[in-house]
């Protein structure tokens, strides 16, 4: 899932300064699961901002609302008829949600209320970690479903490098949080008996899948409605 | 097309001494943290006909430093062969063919192949890094374009094509220690002619790993050069054993840091003291380096101590250096 993390309430305090009406909205799916722009989150957050606008004598008129799925039309349109009333839309939603809100509802203003951090998922209670990169061309089958990609500092795909430290990568420092993706490939694959698939060169990555081709895009005409 | 070079790869110095089967012995040189040529030049004066090649290190830790192409090029003007390194971190394929062709112009013959430290250790941690490649696939890169006359995207050279040496690392300490001989492998499959390994402060554990590379014959396909360096305080040791990720320091080389200059009152003589032990440790090294099977040489990391590596290859026994063709 898209794992994201409310921005600094100050900084949310700086982006809605000059609106009066603000609507938060909030998102049911990824952003709910990681505990940073799902209903309760946006209720939160939207009380603390009229406390906050009231301390500082400008109350303004802040509502809520949270769609199942901020990046598809449909859902977005359950506010089309409420949105044109605000003078700004606060958005829990990811980079995704906030874009479609923005075009979407073009007259709109819209301000992200979240860092969108990585693809990833939950690894205990409060703690998640990234795990894919979307390269655009997956090789999980040859390094142990363990992405070097995303998990690897330097992106190797023959690594691992010199730095690796007792399973921990060479830029964990002190708290060592950081797993060497490549210690972990290597051990795996060992363990299972195959050495021959790390000893295989892996050429250098054609990157024109990922985001250094340009912007993507995916068109599937077995989907696409027929033209009229 | 491939200019002549008399059955030599790429003709350098290093590379006809260790086809020479002599006992090579490299060093490093350092660029400065700014724009100076007489930095190069002075440390270029204290390591002429002393060592076989000088690495001229590429941003090194992910420090903003003249560049390997530059200094390495002010290196040759003043007599002193350099191995230029290169790093993944900072440049992609294209930026790095670039500076090759460039490099190879300017008379540049040694070329060392590295993935680059994180530079979330330099002084720009903000930086974006690249990784276009890593060293694997660099060292590929650059044996296609000398042996292969052909860029990385497929493209022929027309003209004179680069023909490097090819230089690669090693860590026999970094982990898993059990896949390093096998990735040492890969390195020579990828093209490799010689490798310089991370300094060594725990011999038994580098003969158990030179003992893997020489049952799998590697040491008869690149010729391998143990990394050693004169250690000047006995904090250093202890930082290098305790902070440094993927080195390994045995407490006897601390405890004998420690002990030198035991009991001198003297600032300087105790300084001068355990800079001597440090010389002292780094010949023993040399020694048994030179009793290790499969070692074709050693390199020396002397960082900014370059004047360092006169007395220690001279009492090693290494001085003067073999003179070819
Ligand atoms: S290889 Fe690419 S697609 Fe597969 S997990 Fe890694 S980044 Fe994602
Ligand atoms: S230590 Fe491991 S994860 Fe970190 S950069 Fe090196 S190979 Fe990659």
């Amino acid at each position: 899932m898209i794992v994201a993390e409310q921005k600094p309430f100050e900084e949310i305090k700086t982006k809605i300064a000059n609106a009066n009406k603000v609507l938060v909205v909030g998102c049911g799916t990824c952003v709910t699961v990681c505990f940073a722009g799902g209903e309760k989150e946006v209720g939160i957050l939207a009380s603390s901002l009229r406390m906050a606008s009231k301390v500082d004598g400008k109350e303004k008129q802040i509502d809520e609302v949270t769609v199942q799925r901020q990046c598809e039309w449909e859902y977005l349109d359950t506010i089309k008829d409420k949105i044109g009333e605000y003078d700004l839309v606060l958005s829990l939603g990811c980079g995704i949600g906030v874009q479609a809100i923005a075009e979407h509802f073009p007259d709109a203003r819209v301000a992200p209320g979240l860092n969108t951090a990585f693809l990833g998922l939950p690894l205990e209670q409060g703690v998640w970690a990234e795990r894919c990169a979307a390269c655009g061309n997956c090789i999980l089958d040859l390094t142990g479903g363990i992405c070097p990609i995303a998990r690897c500092s330097k992106s190797l795909l023959n690594g691992p490098c010199g730095g690796s430290d007792e399973g921990k990568c060479e830029i964990s420092g002190k708290d060592r949080t950081v797993d060497c993706a490549w210690d972990l490939i290597v051990k795996k694959l060992m363990a299972r008996g195959e050495l021959d698939k790390l000893l295989e060169i892996q050429p250098a990555k054609n990157w024109q899948t990922s985001r250094d081709g340009g912007p993507r895009r995916i068109s599937r005409e077995d989907l696409m409605l027929a033209k009229e | 097309m491939a200019e002549a070079t008399n059955g030599y790869k790429s003709g350098s110095t290093l590379e006809k001494i260790l086809r020479a089967g002599k006992f090579a012995a490299t060093a490093e040189l350092g660029p400065p943290k700014n724009a100076d040529a007489e930095v190069i030049r002075k440390k270029a004066a204290q390591l002429k006909g002393i060592a076989d090649g000088v690495n001229i290190t590429d941003n090194q830790t992910a420090i903003v430093r003249m560049s390997s192409i530059a200094a390495a090029t002010l290196s040759v003007q003043n007599g002193v062969e350099p191995i230029m390194q290169m790093t993944c971190r900072d440049r992609n394929r294209l930026a790095m063919q670039a500076d090759m062709l460039g490099a190879y112009a300017l008379g540049i013959r040694n070329l060392l192949c590295l993935s680059g430290d994180h530079q979330q250790f330099g002084n720009h941690p903000m930086a974006k890094n690249v990784y276009d490649m890593d060293s694997m696939t660099l060292i590929r890169m650059v044996k296609d374009l000398r042996d292969g006359n052909k860029f990385q995207g497929g493209e022929e050279i027309k003209g004179t094509n680069p023909r490097f040496f090819i230089g690669g690392a090693e860590n026999p300490f970094a982990d898993p220690f059990e896949f390093r001989p096998y990735r040492l492998a890969k390195k020579v499959q990828a093209g490799v002619d010689f490798i310089q390994t991370q300094l060594i402060y725990n011999v038994p554990k580098f003969r158990e790993f030179m003992k893997r590379v020489v049952d799998l014959g590697l040491h008869e396909k690149v010729y391998i050069l143990a990394g050693v360096g004169p250690i000047k305080t006995a904090g250093a040791a202890k930082y290098m054993r305790d902070q440094v990720p993927g080195m390994e320091v045995l407490d006897e080389y601390v405890q004998r840091m420690e002990g030198a200059g035991k009991g001198i009152e003297d600032k300087k003589e105790k300084a001068a003291a355990a800079r001597e032990e440090g010389i002292k440790i780094c010949v023993e090294l040399i020694q048994q380096m030179r009793e290790t099977p499969g070692v074709a040489g050693v390199h020396i990391m002397a960082i900014e101590w370059e004047e360092a590596v006169k007395p220690i290859l001279e009492r090693a026994g290494l001085l003067p250096r073999p003179v070819v063709e």
